[in-house]
């Protein structure tokens, strides 16, 4: 069994999985419920491949730690849960203003503050997008189960290279604590982004923050073959710090546009019974697996109902969203928080009166009853 | 098969939730089939009722919580008063003697088997307790194969404690056969 592909495991080590698969060099973190078993099993699996693991004093070293990692060429990740996660969130307007590749794993728990540690939340959806401050856009990606957990975790590593970006994966505690069968893809089953590195010769002249016609941004190992500077500050390409209306202005909107300009490549996204569908779930994470539960119990019953299931929450695909929902009666967005994914849903649809609200914020998985209720109000039949 | 839900419970530290992960790997690994294995966490690790849920089926599952069990296990009175309202009509309820009185009668096959005290006579370390008790599920259920959950042992279990293991999974399943029902 020791070399078998088939693992039963936490959706937390799944996450861990996808990490070594897509080629992680250097994991920085400190320890919080519920996201430990991503550093606990990383600890374990990195230094067999020769990667480098570190616990550090706090999450805002982790980060810190992983951003300096990253420059010198490696690939690189940190994990924590909301707490933590707010204390990252200076540092990873840091990693976007100076476009430093890295991955940050936020397995949530319910908040605000040290909030429900043991208990399962999607509160942290909006602080994704906007913790840090500025204007700017993120990447965040979530999963249902943990072949996803596994494949999105490939894909924010890959995510981060192409874009030269921090990707945040957005689990939450029932994912990353429950366990269940994961296949190991074999080796380029899933294609694997590597560090895109100047051609540029030692001792000539290299421009870290030129793009190229494609819009990328070759890298050079920081501390090798040039020199050049890395600052939050506006900068031109030199990486030195300027404040010129042009140069401040072109930057901002690259920084945007190299992610809000690629969302259908960004973009992914599971559907299930949605061709006929007359009501629309759409829902993520764990709250997912109840909507697929209970779509697939009405379908049963002769009910055309249908569940989207989003896994990039950020950039928010809102044409995807409206494409799928244009023939729908009812949209019922199922999360785990007061509403945020709504928000965007409402901005997305045709129809914004259409889009209702199945949530739970007690600390307990919502459950497929839980939208039963919603469904049977919306259809005028009472609960 | 058809869907089988199992709620294991009882004080933190008596390895039900070893239990359950040991059943559900058995299951996925050595059965072709799918599970789930999720738990309750909190100050029950360091004592008070624990809760571990299990869904076993061939089908692939969702929704992955148990809220009627087919299969409770309850191995103190504190778990087994807080969830033996919850089972499945028609379903089975499975107590050790030592640590729990039936109390009321729910709609469910009561079996009550002295797996602790077996354990304590024939080896004599509590430690195995939570195997004795998957040795008697599997023997009054056939839900999985002995050999399956001894292959997952070996995967697990550092070999000194392997014959402990194994003779703990033999007493349960002796018990639980002669209650088949």
């Amino acid at each position: 069994m020791k070399d078998n592909n088939i693992k039963f495991i936490q959706g937390n080590e799944a996450c861990v999985e996808g990490a070594i698969y897509a080629g992680i060099d250097f994991f920085a973190g400190y320890p919080i419920t519920p996201s430990t078993e991503i550093m606990e099993h990383l600890a374990y699996r990195l230094p067999q491949k020769g990667g480098k693991f570190i616990q550090m004093e706090d999450e805002i070293a982790s980060m810190g730690a992983i951003i300096g990692a990253s420059l010198t060429g490696n690939k690189v990740m940190t994990a924590t849960s909301g707490p933590g996660f707010s204390l990252k969130q200076e540092a990873l307007g840091y990693a976007c203003m100076a476009e430093i590749p890295c991955v940050i794993a936020n397995v949530q728990r319910g908040g605000p503050s040290t909030g429900n540690p043991t208990h399962v939340s999607q509160g942290d959806v909006n602080q994704v997008r906007w913790g840090t401050h500025g204007d700017h856009a993120i990447i965040a990606l979530t999963a249902s189960n943990h072949q996803d957990v596994f494949k999105i975790t490939v894909e924010a590593f890959n995510m981060a290279e192409t874009y030269r970006t921090p990707v945040v994966i957005l689990l939450d505690e029932v994912i990353g604590h429950m366990r269940e069968k994961l296949v190991i893809p074999k080796p380029g089953e899933i294609p694997v982004v590597a560090r895109l590195r100047t051609s540029v010769k030692k001792g000539v002249d290299y421009h870290p923050y030129l793009p190229r016609e494609d819009g990328r941004l070759p890298m050079s190992d920081f501390g090798a073959a040039h020199k050049y500077n890395v600052t939050g500050l506006f900068h031109d390409m030199w990486g030195f710090p300027n404040n010129d209306p042009r140069v401040v202005s072109e930057l901002l909107r690259h920084l945007v546009d190299k992610i809000e300009n690629n969302v259908n490549e960004i973009n992914m996204y599971k559907e299930y019974w949605l061709d006929d569908a007359e009501y629309i779930l759409i829902s993520y994470g764990s709250s997912a697996r109840s909507a697929i539960h209970l779509a697939k119990n009405r379908r049963a019953r002769g009910i055309k109902i249908g569940v989207l299931e989003l896994q990039t929450l950020w950039p928010f695909p809102s044409e995807m969203v409206r494409e799928k929902c244009v023939n729908a009666k009812s949209v019922i967005v199922v999360e785990m928080n007061m509403g945020q994914i709504i928000t965007q849903v409402k901005n997305a649809v045709d129809n914004p009166r259409n889009v209702f609200l199945a949530n739970r914020i007690d600390g307990e998985l919502i459950s497929p009853t839980d939208i039963k209720s919603i469904l049977r109000m919306i259809q005028g039949k009472g609960v | 098969m058809e869907r089988t839900r199992l709620v294991f419970s009882g004080s933190g530290g008596q390895g039900v939730i070893t239990a359950a992960i040991i059943l559900a790997n058995a299951a996925v690994l050595f059965e072709n089939k799918n599970a789930i294995q999720s738990q309750s966490y909190g100050a029950a690790a360091r004592g008070g009722a624990t809760r571990t849920d299990i869904i076993i089926d061939d089908s692939e599952i969702f929704f992955p919580k148990v809220i009627q069990p087919n299969i409770l296990v309850s191995l103190t009175q504190e778990s087994y008063n807080k969830f033996a309202p919850i089972i499945r009509p028609g379903g089975l309820l499975l107590v050790d003697s030592k640590y729990v009185d039936i109390q009321k009668k729910v709609d469910a096959k009561h079996i009550t088997l002295p797996m602790f005290d077996t354990v304590m006579k024939e080896i004599g370390k509590p430690l195995v307790f939570n195997i004795c008790m998957l040795g008697a599920l599997i023997g009054i259920s056939n839900l999985i194969k002995p050999v399956s959950i001894l292959k997952v042992l070996e995967t697990t279990i550092p070999e000194d404690f392997m014959a402990m293991n194994k003779k703990a999974l033999e007493l349960g399943i002796e018990m639980g056969r002669k209650k088949r029902y």
